[in-house]
Order: C-alpha cells, then sequence, then structure tokens
C-alpha cells in the first residue's frame, strides 16, 4: 500500500475481530475470537498515525515499542514485528488476549478521543500467534553465569522473571504448587477465552530454548520453606498469586451448590470437567445458576455455567436455563474487561445490577433453593472513587437459583510464608515489596503480580516480574546492591 | 512421574500402596496429607499419609475403592507411576505429652491413625486404641497398632473377629470406667463414625480431635470446596486442619456436603467397570489368537 496521508487513514475503520457466532459459541468451549487475518491487520496498522511523542507506551505496564511494532506490520515485516515486540513482552499472545487493553494501551491512543483507538490488543495477538506458529525469533540465553534463581509459581509474574533471568544466562527453577505450570493463566482463564495450547506453547519455549527447570507438585511453604530455598539458591522471587477466595458472610454459604469461583473455573479449567467422565473431575451447575460479582473472573463463571447449560441440554433434552450476574453497583461500575462483559451479554448472561444477596436458602436435603437479595442505590463515592452501595430498605426479594458462585475477589496463599519470618505482610496479607524493584523486606527474595497488590491483572503482574528480574539480575552481578 | 515400589493388597478393596516421593517425605508429619492423581485425565484425590520412609524417600499410602480413581489405583502394580504426587499438605497432629489419650479407628481410618499414635506413645503418652471395622476381612494393621499402643480393644460391627460392637461402644465404656485420666480422643474414620464419636465423648467434656475428609480439588486453599462449617464460622479443611475439634463440627452439613457429587461419581465408577471389563474381554480374545 502506498502511503497514505492522515485523512486517509483516519477513513479505515477499527477492524473487527472474528468471532464465534454468539448462540454457536455457548455451547462450546473452543476460542471465541478467532484473530485478526494478515490484510485485515495491515489495515488496522495502516489506521495508526505514528506520534511524534506517542502515548500508548505509558499505558502498557511492560511498555511495549507500539508505534514501532505496528509500523514493522504495516510495512509487511513481520519478523520485525516481532523483534520490536518481544523486546519488551515475552508472552504477547496471552497480553493480547486478556490485557484490559482499553484502559491502557489504547486509552491513551490519541484516536481514543473519538472511541475509535488504534486495536493495539488485536494486533499484538497476532504478531504473538504468528512468532508461537513460526518461532522465528526463538530466545538465545547469553552465556550461563553459574547463578541460581528459584521462582515461585509459575503465573504470568514468575513466567516472566523467569524468562528474563534464563535469557541474562542464569539457571532458573520454576516451583508449581499444581501439577501443571500456568498458574491463573491455566486454572482461572477459560479455554475460550485464552486456550490451553497457547500457554503450553510459551512453556515450552521456556523449557526448550531457555533451559528452564518447572517442578510441579512443589508446594513451597510445605515441601521446602523459603528459607530451604535461599540455602540453595542466590535469589528467590514470590509470584505466587492471591489464589484464596472470598465468600460472603451471610446465612446459608455452605449449603450445596454455593461454590467459590475459584473451585467452579478450577474444575472446568485445570481439570476439565466440561469433559467429564473422560476426565475424572466432575462439575455441576444447576439450571438457574446466580454469579456473585462482575469482575473478569464473574464473567468467566458465567460464560462457562452457560456453555454447562447448553451442554447439559445437548444431552438431556430442555429444562429452564439460565445464568445470572448478580452485581450491587450497576453497569458503569462494571470492573470487567470491557469485551468479556460484551461478550457475556452476547452469549445470553441476564445482568441483575444494584442487588446484593442477603442469604441463601436451602431445602431439606441441604441443596441450595433460592436466594434472598435486596436491591441497591448508589451513594457517594468510597475511597476506591466508585460509587458506593446502599440497599433500599424494604426491597428484599427471593431469587430462585440452583448454584451460587461466588466471584467476591482473591487474596494471597499465606502458605508460602510458613517459617519465613522475616517477610513482611500487610494487614491485607499480600507481601510488603518495593514497587519498582520488588525487593521484600527479606534480603535475596523478590516478590510481584497478585502476592504483592492483591488480585489485579495478567499484564500488571508481568511488569512486576519484568522489573524484579531487572533487580535481580543487578543484584547477581553485583550483589552490594542490596547489602 | 511417582514409581509404586511395593503394594499390598490388605482386603478386596483395601490396598496398600509405598511410593517414591522423596519432596514429600523429607518434612511429612504425622497427620498430614497428599493429594494424588493418576494419569493425565485423572482427579486430584487427597490420602492421608499413613507413613514414610525418609532414607527411602518413600510414602505409604493406604486406601479403599470407593470411587473410580481409587479403584484405578487400586489396579496400578509396582514399576507404574502415579501422574501426580503433592505435599505433605495440612497441619500435623498436634504431638505432646497429654497423659493418657485414646485413638480411635474405623476402617481405613486405621491407617492415617498408626504414624499417630506412634507419635503420641513416643512423646510419652500412656495410649490406648481402639480399632474397628466393618468385618474381619476389613481390618489391617492389628499388629502395627498394638506395637505403638499400651492396649488395643478390636472389634467389628457383625461380631467376625475382636468384639461384636461399633466403637463407640468400648469408647463410652472407656469413658465411663476412667473418663477423668483420659485427657484426649483422636479419632479417624467413616464421617459417621467420627460424628458418633464426637457425640460420645462430648458428653465427658473430653477434648475430642477428628481427622476430616472432604470433597477437595486443589488441596492449598485455593477452591474452598472443603469447607466445613463450625460453631464459629467456616473454615478450610485443607489448610485449617485436616484436624479439628470433633464438639464444634456441624455434623448434617459435612455429611451433605460429601454427597453433592455422588451422581457423578455412580457414573464414573459405571463407566469405568464397563471399560475395564471391556479390556479383559479383548485380553481373552487375543489370547486366544484370533481377533474378532
Amino acid at each position: 500500500m502506498a502511503t497514505l496521508t492522515a485523512k486517509e487513514r483516519l477513513a479505515i475503520p477499527r477492524q473487527e475481530m472474528p468471532t464465534q457466532e454468539p448462540d454457536v459459541r455457548n455451547a462450546n468451549f473452543e476460542e471465541v475470537a478467532l484473530g485478526l487475518t494478515w490484510e485485515m491487520a495491515k489495515l488496522e496498522a495502516e489506521r495508526c498515525l505514528q506520534c511524534a511523542k506517542p502515548h500508548c507506551i505509558e499505558g502498557c505496564p511492560v511498555g511495549v515499542l507500539i508505534p514501532q511494532f505496528i509500523k514493522a506490520l504495516r510495512e509487511g515485516d513481520l519478523l520485525g514485528a516481532v523483534q520490536f515486540m518481544k523486546e519488551r513482552n515475552n508472552l504477547p499472545a496471552i497480553c493480547g488476549r486478556v490485557c484490559p487493553q482499553e484502559s491502557q494501551c489504547e486509552a491513551y491512543c490519541v484516536l481514543n478521543k473519538k472511541g475509535q483507538s488504534v486495536a493495539i490488543g488485536r494486533l499484538e495477538r497476532f504478531v504473538g500467534d504468528f512468532e508461537l506458529r513460526e518461532r522465528t525469533s526463538p530466545p538465545v540465553p547469553a552465556p550461563p553465569t553459574g547463578k541460581r534463581v528459584a521462582i515461585v509459581g509459575s503465573g504470568p509474574a514468575g513466567l516472566t522473571c523467569a524468562v528474563d533471568l534464563a535469557r541474562l544466562g542464569h539457571k532458573v527453577t520454576i516451583f508449581e504448587s499444581l501439577h501443571r505450570p500456568g498458574g491463573v493463566l491455566l486454572y482461572g482463564i477459560p479455554e475460550f477465552r485464552l486456550p490451553k495450547s497457547i500457554i503450553q506453547a510459551e512453556l515450552q519455549v521456556a523449557v526448550d530454548y531457555l533451559g528452564i527447570e518447572i517442578r510441579t507438585d512443589h508446594v513451597i511453604g510445605s515441601t521446602y520453606t523459603v528459607d530451604e530455598l535461599l540455602a540453595e539458591y542466590d535469589a528467590v522471587f514470590l509470584g505466587t498469586g492471591a489464589g484464596l477466595p472470598s465468600f460472603m458472610r451471610i446465612r446459608g454459604i455452605n449449603l450445596n451448590g454455593v461454590m467459590s469461583a475459584n473451585e467452579f473455573l478450577t474444575r472446568v479449567n485445570l481439570m476439565k470437567g466440561y469433559r467429564f467422565p473422560e476426565y475424572d473431575t466432575p462439575v455441576k451447575v444447576g439450571h438457574r445458576v446466580a454469579v456473585i460479582g462482575a469482575g473478569n473472573v464473574a464473567m468467566d463463571a458465567a460464560r462457562s455455567s452457560l456453555r454447562l447449560q447448553q451442554m447439559h441440554r445437548a444431552h438431556n433434552g430442555s429444562g429452564p436455563a439460565e445464568v445470572h450476574i448478580v452485581y450491587r453497583r450497576s453497569r458503569d461500575e462494571v470492573p470487567a474487561r470491557a469485551e468479556e462483559f460484551h461478550h457475556a451479554v452476547e452469549e445470553g448472561v441476564i445482568c441483575d445490577f444494584l442487588t446484593n444477596p442477603i442469604e441463601i436458602l436451602g431445602d431439606e436435603k441441604g441443596n441450595v433453593r433460592e436466594m434472598r437479595c435486596i436491591h441497591m442505590q448508589l451513594g457517594e463515592p468510597d475511597a476506591s472513587g466508585r460509587r458506593s452501595p446502599i440497599p433500599i430498605d424494604g426491597s428484599e426479594f427471593e431469587m430462585s437459583v440452583d448454584t451460587v458462585i461466588m466471584a467476591l475477589g482473591t487474596s494471597p496463599n499465606p502458605i508460602v510464608f510458613t517459617d519465613a519470618q522475616g517477610l513482611q505482610r500487610t494487614k491485607h496479607g499480600t507481601t510488603v515489596a518495593d514497587g519498582d524493584t520488588g525487593r521484600t523486606t527479606m534480603r535475596r527474595v523478590w516478590a510481584g503480580g497478585d502476592v504483592v497488590t492483591g488480585a489485579a491483572t495478567v499484564i500488571s503482574a508481568m511488569g512486576a516480574g519484568k522489573r524484579a528480574a531487572a533487580d535481580i539480575h543487578r543484584f547477581l552481578s553485583d550483589p552490594s546492591v542490596w547489602p | 512421574m511417582y514409581r509404586i515400589v511395593e503394594k499390598q493388597v490388605l482386603s478386596d478393596v483395601t490396598k496398600l500402596i509405598v511410593v517414591e516421593a522423596p519432596h514429600v517425605t523429607r518434612r511429612a508429619k504425622a497427620g498430614q496429607f497428599v493429594i494424588v492423581i493418576c494419569d493425565e485425565q485423572g482427579e486430584r484425590v487427597p490420602l492421608t499419609i499413613a507413613d514414610h520412609d525418609q532414607a527411602a524417600g518413600t510414602i505409604t499410602l493406604i486406601f479403599q475403592e470407593v470411587g473410580k480413581s481409587t479403584m484405578q489405583l487400586g489396579m496400578m502394580e509396582p514399576g507404574e507411576g502415579l501422574f501426580s504426587v503433592a505435599g505433605p499438605l495440612g497441619h500435623p497432629t498436634e504431638i505432646e505429652n497429654y497423659g493418657t489419650v485414646v485413638c480411635v479407628a474405623g476402617g481405613v481410618g486405621i491407617a492415617p491413625m498408626y504414624p499417630i499414635a506412634r507419635d503420641l506413645q513416643a512423646a510419652g503418652n500412656r495410649v490406648i486404641s481402639i480399632i474397628g471395622a466393618r468385618n474381619k476381612e476389613l481390618l489391617f494393621w492389628e499388629d502395627r497398632m498394638r506395637a505403638v499402643s499400651d492396649e488395643l480393644i478390636v472389634c467389628t460391627d457383625d461380631g467376625s473377629y475382636g468384639r461384636k460392637a461399633l466403637v463407640t461402644v468400648p469408647l463410652k465404656e472407656l469413658l465411663e470406667a476412667r473418663g477423668h485420666d483420659i485427657a484426649r480422643i483422636w479419632a479417624i474414620g467413616p464421617t459417621i463414625m467420627m460424628k458418633f464419636v464426637s457425640q460420645t465423648t462430648q458428653p465427658f467434656g473430653v477434648p475430642t480431635i477428628v481427622s476430616l475428609n472432604t470433597i477437595m480439588v486443589d488441596g492449598t486453599g485455593m477452591c474452598g470446596g472443603c469447607r466445613v462449617l463450625m460453631n464459629d464460622g467456616a473454615r478450610f479443611v485443607c489448610v485449617d486442619g485436616p484436624e479439628f475439634d470433633g464438639h464444634q463440627v456441624d455434623w448434617a452439613n459435612l455429611l451433605s456436603r460429601i454427597q453433592f457429587y455422588r451422581e457423578e461419581e455412580q457414573l464414573a465408577v459405571a463407566q469405568w467397570q464397563q471399560e475395564t471389563a471391556g479390556q479383559g474381554r479383548q485380553a481373552e480374545t487375543a489370547g486366544v489368537g484370533g481377533g474378532v
């Protein structure tokens, strides 16, 4: 394509991602968004104005060289695009799928003023998928330094930290408590949003090209303590995430049919419960599901519930099938990624906004029968800047449900801190760590991701893993930087 | 892969396996458990560690074949390997010198009770053990339990061996005869047995520790499927337990929760039996050199 004028670029419509049709995809676990074609990606790349002072990079927690990779793309230089991408981001195929771009890079795009920012996330995914298929520039590790680093947790923070350190020539061992690596990418995010094959492919690169060793079935704090790791390794990075589920403090939470989104999603994603009995772990949803909360995890749980209901119906004929999102605030405060909420509604999830459960009621066998709720209204903004919900007196009502999934956020798992007295924690259970370096209060121990921030995003965890890797490398090169 | 190095058939439905898992052995203590997975399609099954050998790097697991996964595990032979073994998980038993203690174990619960009784005796306690099973065939490790107990009472439900009684009967007699001497009681076995043991000891006010076995996925506090209601709120069996004060447990809730996947469990068993029966037939056909 000849060089375009700015006006011509502005005339190109934002390229929509092809997806499976809503009434098809809500009955399967295949990926929803199918990815841009080469033609679409080139056209989308033409929309970028190549600003003299680009702001998009500021919006990226790992500082991806956005204008550079987009320029390479529109020049047809896919290899160049990959190289620009990999300079800052090791996992573009993952980030392109799960980052909340609308509040990060794309929010800073100059075209966003008209609501038509360049689809940076979709282009990132395009580049990431190309590289996963073609392997044009596999990472090459620097000569061995002889230093050994233990990474605890194989989620986005741990994996990013591990890859960066291994590229610098350090010998990296990842300890994972579950039987498969990937952390929340694996147990939390469903196949229809992030296929397991993508995670597997990225992990394979880490093992094959960078010599990273992954030890599954190792629950640090129990199998080995942090102190024991310090005795064997030069540095330890904690990327253990926020794995503990929260339950509402209301009556009836122990009835059969009430579960955490963590349990539900782990059964579906990690254990492949949607393929029971081919896989041994069962997962059960009823005819009327209420998911409490409206974050990404709530959307994942709601959309997985829909799919299980449809698959069940295909087997056992009809019957009522409803999935509700029950959220105490309004549409405007929904914390989920825009695309996830949009997809959930398209697929048939019903939203009950300004609604809060106050009690779950069971039948004589101890199974959930209904949920007593109260309507809410919005008051003044709270500490988080969101308007706080206030119950409306006398507005209580019962909603008929047989499954209640609590998606109310998670907090760090304390097991890793067993016998690690030097590691200071906040009252929320998160680890105290320096935001720039990831250093904890225990020498030679770094931390990053949800274990420090509480439940946040994949990309912010990756950013923390990256910053910690840089500081660990400084320390390994010269231990006097952390006396 | 974690290799099975030894297998014993303790009864038709009770098997013992010794598994190489040196990462678990290092810090394993009485009362803790592991999560095992048979193969890549398998589910995560919590099993209490019945014994471990530091030098050999092995753990001993005893299980009753009650579902598809334990049936599959029961068919595995030495030389074969488990896909996953994670642990040690949960809090260890609080071993102290309490004075006189009673260890009540029912059925397959005898396995996890053995290291607890052994360590309690080693700590200076006078250990009275009561072990029971439905019948003689299901009873095992009587000799081992005798070796670590100052007194041992054996009973079966049907009277085919030892005393014909439920374990709660000799327990109640003990409490009536010398209840003031007994400092603490442990009970491990089927949920219903632990419930009745707790009810038996409650009027005597003797602290009673039960080791709960609930539905569980990860075993590290992530899923909360194992939550059990206590008088003062919910607890996770995997990270807060597995041992709890039996007088605080909401037994009705627990008994209902462990039934939640009953239909699915039955379906999985039926399918497994069909598959393994099918394999048997194929082997026979191949054996006669024909093929269909």
